[in-house]
This record gives structure tokens, sequence and C-alpha cells, in this order.
């Protein structure tokens, strides 16, 4: 528990250090602030502006979130069935593996032509990039169950939906939350791409404004928002990890007592 | 006898019944013959080992039977029918205690009553309350009170190999398919769970085939020992053991007990040199 306590201590420390060191560098070498801006610049810019970045924070916040879910709904049903057929996995796999070989930002025009500008390509964009870590992770995790497991339930006659639900999922399970810490920060990035190129709210919407004035120290504390944003989702996610597939980090259990 | 020649007649007076059931893996030219055509009638309430050399096929005799792989000659039935019938409740150990890692000791004992029919119905009202005490029960029984709630990892290999035991048994089975439980375990460990299974068997009387390869404890446990062949198996002997039960530890170290012990591994020991000679022969 001691230990537990030092080392977060001194991570924390680590992670003061690291903005105090670009400040100092920032003052020591003169940089000007449309160049890159001092971290106590960008938090004091945060601080006055936030009552205007509060709409936009929570806008691409709420992009990212529902663009995530159907990533996850739509992520899981394709690995389900990606992992438990094998036609499945040999026809959608290479056209996944192609799909997500496309730069997103080249996909935004399609969606924007299809849907308009705003919300809807925001979250679609969102969609499309978080929902591959959660496919290849599911169906990598359904089709390595070990087949002993299974042969447990098919020795009782069980369905084939009574192995997926009792053996396949919670197998699959770590496997998924794992791909869930991925696809949450990715979803961010799909939202902020679309909001630049196609919407007129939303950090990256804001990020492109403000450059467009050279407001840089601006365009920064967007950065520190979303990648605030990211950490807290990260961890909630790690959290809920923990507290569901505990019997998959036995090493880390015995490392803290 | 080939498949296309129809159901062989009387089938259905044993609960088990091979015939000339065999199992081929793989595709030609890499055939590897797991099992050569067998014929085997085993009756309700019975105790069976199959006993023999590894790789002599008995484990895919029980495979065969649990309906986990399907002859590729031959037929195999169950209560009279292919593949087996649903109102045959099987119970299944295997060699590895393959209990769930997500799941608790108590958990993983009941997971049967959730898939399998009656029970399954009832699943979601009795889980909490009769369902659980059952499991505990059973626990107690193989000397497991108070590791319900353990995960599995946090038992040793033979305490695993006694909540798997506990999950082949949960249901009632009426076929109870056991696949070397006790292969890896210690010796006084075996013995103590020869004689949980030996009770357990005397109080329910399922019909039971017990593959192994210890020789000591087909011969404690069993009414019946079949003998296999190697490479590919076959019936080689069948051997009524005519010991009165209960049955004690002691008692595998009398005479009669090992001069049936001997007889079995001198058959098993002929039939390996038989075989090594055929095979230098055909090289």
């Amino acid at each position: 528990m001691k230990e537990n306590i030092s080392r977060t201590m001194s991570s924390a420390a680590l992670i003061v250090g690291f903005f105090l060191i670009w400040e100092v560098l920032c003052i020591a070498f003169g940089i000007s602030d449309v160049i890159l801006p001092k971290p106590s610049q960008i938090f004091l810019v945060m601080w006055e502006r936030w009552p205007a970045l509060l709409p936009h924070a929570v806008q691409t916040l709420y992009t990212t979130m529902v663009g995530f879910a159907w990533g996850v709904v739509l992520g899981v049903a394709i690995g389900v069935l990606i992992g438990s057929f094998r036609l499945a996995y040999d026809t959608a796999y290479p056209l996944l593996i192609g799909f997500n070989s496309i730069p997103k930002v080249a996909v935004v025009p399609i969606f924007v032509l299809w849907f308009g500008s705003g919300t809807v390509p925001a979250i679609l964009t969102s969609i499309t990039i978080s929902m591959f870590p959660i496919v290849v992770n599911v169906a990598t995790g359904l089709a390595t169950t070990e087949p002993e497991l299974e042969d447990v339930l098919k020795a009782l006659k069980a369905t084939k939906f009574d192995i997926l639900w009792n053996v396949g999922l919670p197998r699959t399970a770590p496997y998924f939350f794992a791909s869930l810490k991925v696809a949450i920060t990715l979803s961010f990035v799909g939202t902020v791409i679309s909001e630049t190129v196609a919407s007129n709210r939303g950090i990256g919407n804001m990020m492109m404004t403000a450059s467009s004035s050279f407001n840089v120290p601006l365009v920064f504390s967007g950065l520190f928002i979303l990648a605030g944003m990211g950490i807290a989702l990260h961890m909630l996610f790690s959290f809920i990890e923990r507290r569901l597939t505990h019997w998959a980090h036995r090493k880390s259990e015995f490392a803290t007592v | 006898m080939a498949k296309q020649n129809g159901v062989p007649e009387n089938c259905g007076r044993e609960l088990i019944q091979l015939e000339a059931a065999g199992l081929v893996y793989g595709r030609a030219p890499f055939l590897v013959e797991a099992l050569s055509p067998t014929s085997l009638r085993i009756g309700q309430g019975d105790f069976i080992a199959l006993v023999g050399p590894s790789g002599c096929g008995k484990s895919t005799i029980l495979k065969l039977v649990s309906g986990l792989l399907r002859p590729t000659s031959g037929y195999v039935f169950v209560a009279g029918r292919e593949g087996g019938a649903q109102e045959v409740r099987i119970g299944m150990a295997f060699q590895n205690p393959t209990l769930l890692p997500w799941l608790t000791v108590r958990q993983n004992v009941m997971l049967p009553l959730k898939i399998v029919p009656p029970f399954r119905a009832d699943w979601r009202r009795k889980k909490k309350t009769e369902f659980r005490d059952r499991a505990d029960a059973l626990l107690s029984k193989v000397g497991l009170t108070g590791f319900g709630d353990h995960y599995p990892w946090q038992l040793s290999g033979g305490m695993q190999q006694r909540a798997s035991l506990c999950r082949a048994l949960i249901h009632d089975p009426t076929l109870l398919l056991l696949d070397e439980p006790f292969g890896a375990l210690d010796q006084f460990t075996r013995e103590e769970l020869w004689e949980t299974l030996q009770s357990l068997w005397l109080e329910r009387k399922p019909t039971v085939i017990l593959v192994t390869h210890d020789l000591r404890e087909s011969a404690y446990l069993a009414n019946r020992i079949i003998v296999m062949s190697a490479r590919p198996g076959r019936v080689l002997d069948d051997q009524a053991v005519p010991f009165a039960r209960p049955r004690t530890i002691d008692m595998t170290y009398e005479p009669s007990f090992v001069a049936l012990t001997h007889r079995l591994r001198g058959l098993i020991v002929a039939a390996k040199s038989r075989n090594e000679a055929e095979l230098e022969a055909a090289a």
C-alpha cells in the first residue's frame, strides 16, 4: 500500500516536471507564443475563455460518446460474427483491413455529401475509426478460445448460443476491454477530424478558427481539453475493466498486494 | 459395415452400443486412424474401465459416445439413437480440470444446471437457493467445503480436479464419462478420489466409462475392464472384475487383485511388442 502511494507520487511529480521543463525552455530560448505557447499561458487561456470553450467541449464529448457507443455495438456484433463463422472471417476480414487503411480524413467529405455538415458526419467518422480495434480484438478473443473449454459445454449438448454466451464472450472480455481503451481515444480523433473539416461547433472547429487568427494558445488549450477528456475516459474504462475481468489480471493483483 | 447399409438390427437394447465404429483423422495421404472399427456394448448402470497404452483410442471412444466427435465409419448408439438422445444426461470430466477461470468454483460446478434440461428451466428461480445448496453439498462430499467462492486458480491441481468431478455429477447424469480424471494427481490424492467416486457411484448408479492407463485404478473402480491395443486401437480383452463392493484400497494389494492387474499388464505389453514387430517388418 505504502509502495503504491509513493509510486503515484513519483509519477505525478514527473508529469509536473515535464510541464515545468517546457515552461523553462520556452522562457530560456525566448520562444514566441505563435510557435509554442508556455503551459502557464495555455492554462490561463483555458481559464479565461472557459465559458466560450465549454459548449465546444460538450459538443465534442457528446459526439464522441455517441460515436463510441455505436462503434462498440457494431464492433462487438461484427467481431462476434467474424470470430464465430469461417465464411464471415474470410470475407469480412480483408474488407475491414482495406477499409481501415483508408485515411478517415478522406471519408469525411463523403459523409458531408450524404448527411450535410455538423454532428452526423462527426459521429459517423468516430464510429468508423473506433470500430476496427474492437472488431479485431473480439474476433481474436473468440477465435483463440480453448476448444477444451468449449468441449465442456458441448458434452452437455449446449446450443451454439449457450457456448458463445457462457464461454466465448466471457473469455473474450479481457480482449474487448483492452480494445475499448484504444477505441475511446480513437473515437476522439474521429470526431475532431470531422469537426475541423465540416462543422461550426466542437473543439476541432474551435481550433481551426483559433489557428486562422493565429491564436496559438487557444489552439493548444483545445488540445489540452481533448487530452484531458481522453485520459478521463481511458481511466474510466480501465476501472471498469479491472472490476469485470479481474480473473485475467492476477499478475497485477499479486504485484500490489 | 458401410453407412448406406442402414441401421443394424437390435440396436437400443443396451445404453451404449458401438457397431464397428471407427475414426480416421485428416485427409489423404495423411490419414491417421485413431480408432479402428470397434464394436462394444455397455449396459445401463455398468462401470466400465477402458485401459491401454496412450494413443490407443480410449479417449476417442469417449468423444464418440459423448457426441463431441462423429464416427467416420460404423455407428455409435446412445439409448438407441445415433448421436445420443437428449434424455440421456451426460456428465464429463476431462484430463485437465477445464474449469472456467472467470467463474468461482461454485459457479463452475453449477454450470450444467444452467445448460441441461430440465434444470435449465428453473435456473433463474433456483440458482441462489436450491441449486446453490446442491453444489455446496456435492463440494463438501469431495472435501471442498468452504471453497465455493474461490476462483479456480486459487486451488491446487487436485482440488481443481475434485471440483471438475463435482461439475460432472451435479446434474445427476445417467452417463458419466471420465477421461483420465486422476492422471495428473499424486497417488494419495488419487486413491482418496477413487473412494469418493466409488461411494458416489454406489449411491446413484450412473453408467460410467472411465478411461485410464492405471490398471490398479481400473480394477478398483470398474465392473468390467476393456483392454485396448495401440495404433490403431482395437479391443484386446474384455474382463469382468469379480471383487465385492464397497472395495477398499487395501484390497488392491491382495493376491487375487494383483494377479488380475498383472494379467492385464501382460496383455498390454505383449500387444505392444507385437505392434512394434509389425512396424519393423513394415519398415
